[in-house]
């Protein structure tokens, strides 16, 4: 059990963190301390066109030289700084966490189309699985997760989450089951644009995990939502799937439901099956994916996680409990329950 | 009559809360009336008696979990497993409710006026004269009345044509039965269900159920007692007797 929450203003207006943080604080009994996070979309407009890398440090020695390095050795650092932290009587400051801006030489990475993204991604993967003491739990263009093991509000008052303005929020309360709590296995998780949070499990992790391995990406955070980020960038940015064509790759109809489909349907979502067998994503979990442009909620096929959507002119709600939506926001229009597996999406309008 | 205990709930966490209901029913207090509920757990846990609670607001998870005797009407929606393991009494919500409505419910009524979530009356149970009743107004997702083993579960589907559009109907039912207006296709029942025929018997037994609903939420119940539902059932005593233990 976790709990989740995201919010997507789509005209782009910004929101402060003060709202999310009362609203997955309403969430509490979905956790156990172990674990929260936050992660808004917007809120680095000075440093724009840079990647936001934040990193959890050990120290401020062995691992930051070797990152400091590796980063100087593809690209130029623009600016860096320990992100500001308030302590907290009942959080452990057990890393440092710090931001670096970044913008990557383009012309070292060959035969992409997306140079900057696979240059990032290449780093991100390089740093998380080769230097002791390092993390990157953050890597997207002005956008920025806040994480750490602890209750939602005191992660909030940690990062004062209430100084920073999104126009997307993504909030997490985690409540650990099969691997332990730490600052790195704390949602959201994140890698270039993409984060999500998730509540639930996913059986299929192994599947999962040795496909998107088969595509240059390394798991490293030792729990299974770090692989829903890495399908989507593969699906999403690498193959160019639009946002309903991954939900219905990772969480597609039962075989009986496409034998009713009418027949080009029918047709694609066999193809769709066939060709990424390895991206369904088995088990209970309700997830909410967020890049620069929307945000997607979606659940499991037979609905084991609960998932409400809320409206309220340019603003959509997506989260664990009608409650939590209701406290961000006590003039919300409408309320209601997606179906098992049907994408629940908020776009930004230009 | 004394007049009602009012309580104003807003921003206050679920624990004071259920103490001071606790306490006020303990102390005598018959009535009482909550103010500004949004998302406190609990309410109505394990309450016995014959009180009456009026939640305005949306009350959070496991409303009337265990309760035994006491009615809460709820001005507002609900949240997952309203009716958990309720022995006895009535949850009166107008509004909707989410996943797991009245999850191994023993005895008692739960009418929902709008719709539910996924696996409403999962593993409802009935034992000689306890038996639950779960009345849903509007329409319910998939796996109603999940491993039902008793009770009673009726969708009379106002607004939604068909009533019910969701699969799994009745999945491992083996005791109970689910009715549902209008007819309810083949397809959407879920393995160890049956549907059987709607008799003038069944409409007598069901038609005071209806009119109490239909007074509730100030309904008229005419439409509801001079059309045809669909009554689901076991297909067996043991669904899957086969699939955990072989002869």
């Amino acid at each position: 059990m976790c709990g989740i929450i995201g919010v997507i203003d789509r005209t782009m207006s910004r929101m402060d963190g003060s709202h999310i943080k009362r609203a997955l604080s309403l969430m509490d009994e979905r956790g156990s301390g172990e674990g929260a996070g936050y992660v808004a979309y917007g809120i680095y407009p000075d440093y724009a066109d840079c990647y936001a890398i934040h990193v959890f440090f050990d120290n401020l020695l062995e691992p930051k030289t070797k990152v400091d390095a590796i980063l100087k050795q593809w690209g130029r650092i623009v600016h860096q700084e320990e992100i500001p932290t308030y302590e907290q009587p009942g959080l452990k400051k057990e890393h440092i966490p710090w931001r670096y801006f970044f913008k990557p030489y383009a012309d070292l990475m060959v035969g992409t189309t997306n140079p900057d993204d696979d240059n990032v991604t290449h780093l991100v993967m390089k740093i998380n699985s080769d230097v002791e003491g390092a993390l990157v739990f953050s890597s997207g263009k002005n956008l920025g997760v806040f994480k750490a093991s602890g209750w939602p509000e005191d992660v909030a008052n940690f990062y004062r989450i209430e100084d920073y303005e999104g126009y997307i929020w993504l909030a997490h309360n985690r409540y650990p089951t099969n691997t332990s709590g730490w600052w790195g296995g704390a949602h959201p998780f994140n890698l270039l644009d993409w984060s999500v949070v998730h509540n639930g499990e996913i059986t299929s992790y192994g599947t999962n995990r040795r496909y998107v391995e088969g595509h240059g990406y390394q798991c490293t955070m030792l729990t299974d939502t770090e692989v829903v980020a890495y399908l989507f960038d593969l699906l999403g940015r690498k193959h160019g799937l639009p946002s309903e064509m991954v939900v219905e790759a990772l969480a597609p109809p039962f075989w009986d439901e496409i034998d009713e489909m009418p027949e080009k349907k029918e047709e694609f979502m066999r193809a769709l099956r066939l060709t990424y067998g390895p991206a369904l994503m088995n088990g209970p979990f309700a997830i909410v994916v967020a890049t620069k442009d929307g945000i997607v909620g979606f659940t499991d096929r037979i609905k084991l996680r609960p998932l409400i959507v809320g409206e309220n002119g340019s603003k959509l709600y997506i989260s664990s409990e009608e409650a939590a939506i209701r406290t961000m926001d006590p003039d919300v229009e409408t309320i209601y329950m997606p179906r098992a597996g049907e994408p629940v999406i908020g776009r930004v309008v230009e | 009559m004394a007049e009602p205990l009012v309580i104003d709930a807003k921003g206050m966490h679920y624990t004071p809360l259920n103490r001071q209901i606790r306490e006020a029913l303990a102390s005598g207090v018959k009535e009482i009336v909550l103010n500004n509920v949004l998302g406190q757990r609990f309410i109505g846990n394990g309450l016995r008696g014959d009180a009456k609670i009026i939640v305005n607001g949306v009350p959070g998870g496991d409303l009337g979990m265990f309760m035994s005797g006491p009615e809460c009407e709820i001005f507002g929606d609900a949240e997952h497993a309203p009716g958990n393991t309720m022995d006895n009494g009535a949850l009166i919500i107008h509004g909707s409710a989410g996943d797991a409505v009245a999850h191994s419910m023993r005895g008692g009524k739960v009418f929902v006026e709008g719709n539910i979530g996924y696996r409403g009356g999962i593993h409802m149970k009935q034992y000689e004269c306890k038996r639950p009743i779960l009345v849903i107004g509007g329409t319910s997702h998939a796996f109603l009345g999940e491993y039902m083993a008793g009770g009673l579960i009726l969708v009379l589907g106002i607004g939604h044509e068909p009533a019910v559009q969701d699969r799994g109907i009745g999945s491992g039912i083996h005791g109970g039965e689910i009715i549902i207006r209008g007819d309810v296709d083949e397809k959407l029942l879920g393995v160890g269900a049956k549907k059987v025929d709607f008799t003038e018997e069944d409409l007598e037994n069901v038609a005071p159920v209806i009119k109490e609903f239909c007074e509730r939420f100030d309904i008229d119940p005419k439409p509801f007692l001079d059309t045809n539902y669909s009554k689901i059932v076991p297909a067996s005593a043991r669904p899957f007797a086969g699939k955990y233990t072989w002869e």
